[in-house]
């Protein structure tokens, strides 16, 4: 299995610094110029502008799963499990077919227009598919249980009498929050978060299918090197970026949160 | 107090109704007789038929059962052999095994498929079934063998030493006493590795040959093609049979406990 992990990786470190060849193949020479293609054109902001759309998906898998997390592990014990499960249906489901399901609802003849359209709410359809928007709802739904799941573990267990012993000294809900409740459930949101941020970069068939032609991410970028231009190399260099870019955002978050490589062994 | 009660409920009704909502609707429209539309027409069953007349369709449930059954087997073997060997033995470079077992758990799948396929064309082995079941054992066994090591953690060593000093060899004690310990989480293991193989979407894209292509390959180019309601149908089937593995993973969980 290692086998098939690293060598692999280690030949696609190889590939990105050799040159495309004539016909799409790869031409043995080293260079330097993937990685110079990248850094001084567009490609950059579109790179930028992935990172961009992942820390927005993250942030509002937070925002949105972190109170949702918090209800469920306040819940009396005999519902909790329950509760937990129907957020795990999902998490197991096919991620492509919960992005299809929202081509359903949002498409032109989707369910949604023919609502509203059938109740004289509007009198045009709406553009709400391949846009920028029904990429972002895709990616958090598609994200959202991979986030609730590590925050569900860290809130369960952590010992209410900590919270009681905060208001007793006199903080405020508010307070207690901020300086108890958050900081010892941090290793769930770093869990959660490089869960969520990881996989954003790489699903290339949600801004393929809700974004249309319009929407770019670094996973379709790398797809395309591959797949249709044919520029390996170039494709290469654009995967060791993200490896790279990736690893270099897990280490900071771990620094900027304090948190200790076990965390991860939540999931 | 029973304000903020409410509020709470009103947000988790919120949140569920986010989660499920869409999935409900391309369940119900599965079963609508509109091929255009998306209101009700009335029910039926005919994009079901239509979908077991398919010939790409069933080729490819052929190929996702193949693959998935094969890769579960084999990374559920070699998952047992390195969790019961790291927790068995104290080797050099231990700790970076370990370390790089949990990589791809942290390494973008994107990734792991243009790697896996650039490996295979180095290799000159075709694209194909067999490329889709390696691709699949590598992206299983970290899950697999994290399942088992838990399951491990748990287990009293001097167990296995009384079956040794009462003169049971090696290959005996792990047959005997071993396996039928950890045998909830092989269980696990395998159902979770099993859900996992027929979901991928990412990996399987780079590494499937032309005539290889898996259920959700298959749905992601008829999606291309335009929005039917035979996909509707298919997504359904999908769904069910994962919605039926994971209860039954639970169920098996619950029991052991």
């Amino acid at each position: 299995m290692l086998v098939f992990l690293f060598v692999p990786l280690v030949l696609v470190l190889f590939v990105s610094f050799m040159s495309r060849g004539v016909y799409g193949g790869i031409d043995y020479t080293f260079t330097l110029d993937n990685y110079k293609r990248f850094f001084d054109s567009l490609y950059f902001m579109m790179f930028l502008e992935s990172i961009l759309v992942a820390f927005i998906t993250t942030f509002a898998c937070v925002i949105f799963g972190y109170p949702f997390a918090y209800l469920i592990a306040r819940s009396p014990v005999k519902y909790r499990t329950i509760l937990m499960f129907l957020v795990i249906i999902p998490f197991w489901t096919n991620s492509l077919i919960r992005t299809y399901s929202w081509i359903v609802l949002l498409r032109t003849e989707g369910v949604i227009n023919s609502l509203f359209l059938h109740y004289h709410w509007i009198s045009q359809p709406l553009n709400l598919l391949y846009n920028n928007g029904a990429v972002l709802i895709g990616l958090i739904y598609t994200l959202f249980p991979f986030m609730v799941l590590p925050l569900y573990a860290s809130i369960e267990k952590l010992d209410i009498s900590l919270l009681e012993a905060a208001s007793d000294l006199g903080a405020k809900g508010w307070q207690t929050f901020i300086k108890v409740t958050l900081p010892l459930t941090m290793p769930g949101v770093v869990a959660g978060s490089i869960l969520v941020f990881i996989p954003t970069m790489g699903l290339f068939f949600i801004p393929d299918l809700l974004g249309g032609a319009k929407t770019m991410m670094i996973g379709n970028l790398i797809k395309n090197q591959f797949l249709t231009a044919r520029d390996w190399p170039f494709g290469s260099a654009l995967s060791i970026i993200l490896i790279v870019a990736t690893m270099l955002m897990i280490a900071g978050y771990f620094k900027f949160s304090g948190g200790k490589k076990e965390d991860l062994e939540l999931i | 107090m029973t304000l903020s009660k409410l509020a709470a409920r009103t947000y988790g009704a919120l949140i569920y109704g986010f989660l499920y909502l869409p999935i409900l609707i391309l369940v119900i429209f599965s079963f609508n007789d509109s091929k255009l539309n998306a209101v009700w027409t009335g029910f039926t069953f005919k994009w079901y038929g239509s979908l077991w007349q398919n010939a790409n369709v069933l080729h490819a449930a052929k190929i996702t059962l193949i693959v998935a059954f094969a890769s579960t087997l084999l990374s559920v073997i070699f998952g047992i052999l390195v969790a019961v060997g790291m927790y068995r033995y104290k080797f050099k470079g231990k700790s970076v095994l370990d370390g790089m077992l949990n990589v791809p758990l942290v390494l973008p799948e994107i990734v792991m498929g243009i790697s896996l396929l650039a490996f295979f064309s180095m290799m000159k082995l075709p694209l194909g079934i067999a490329t889709l079941i390696i691709a699949h054992v590598t992206f299983s066994i970290p899950y697999v063998i994290v399942v088992i090591r838990a399951r491990l953690q748990g287990f009293d060593k001097s167990v296995e030493e009384a079956a040794m000093d009462l003169g049971a060899n090696e290959w005996k004690t792990f047959r005997l006493i071993t396996l039928p310990i950890i045998q909830p989480a092989i269980i696990a293991s395998a159902l979770l590795a099993f859900t996992i193989s027929i979901d991928d979407v990412i990996v399987s894209f780079f590494v499937a040959g032309p005539g290889s292509t898996t259920l959700p390959l298959q749905i992601f180019s008829m999606v291309r093609f335009g929005v039917t309601p035979e996909i509707n149908a298919l997504s359904t089937i999908m769904l069910a049979a994962t919605l039926f593995v994971v209860i039954l993973s639970e169920l098996l969980q619950k029991k052991q406990t």
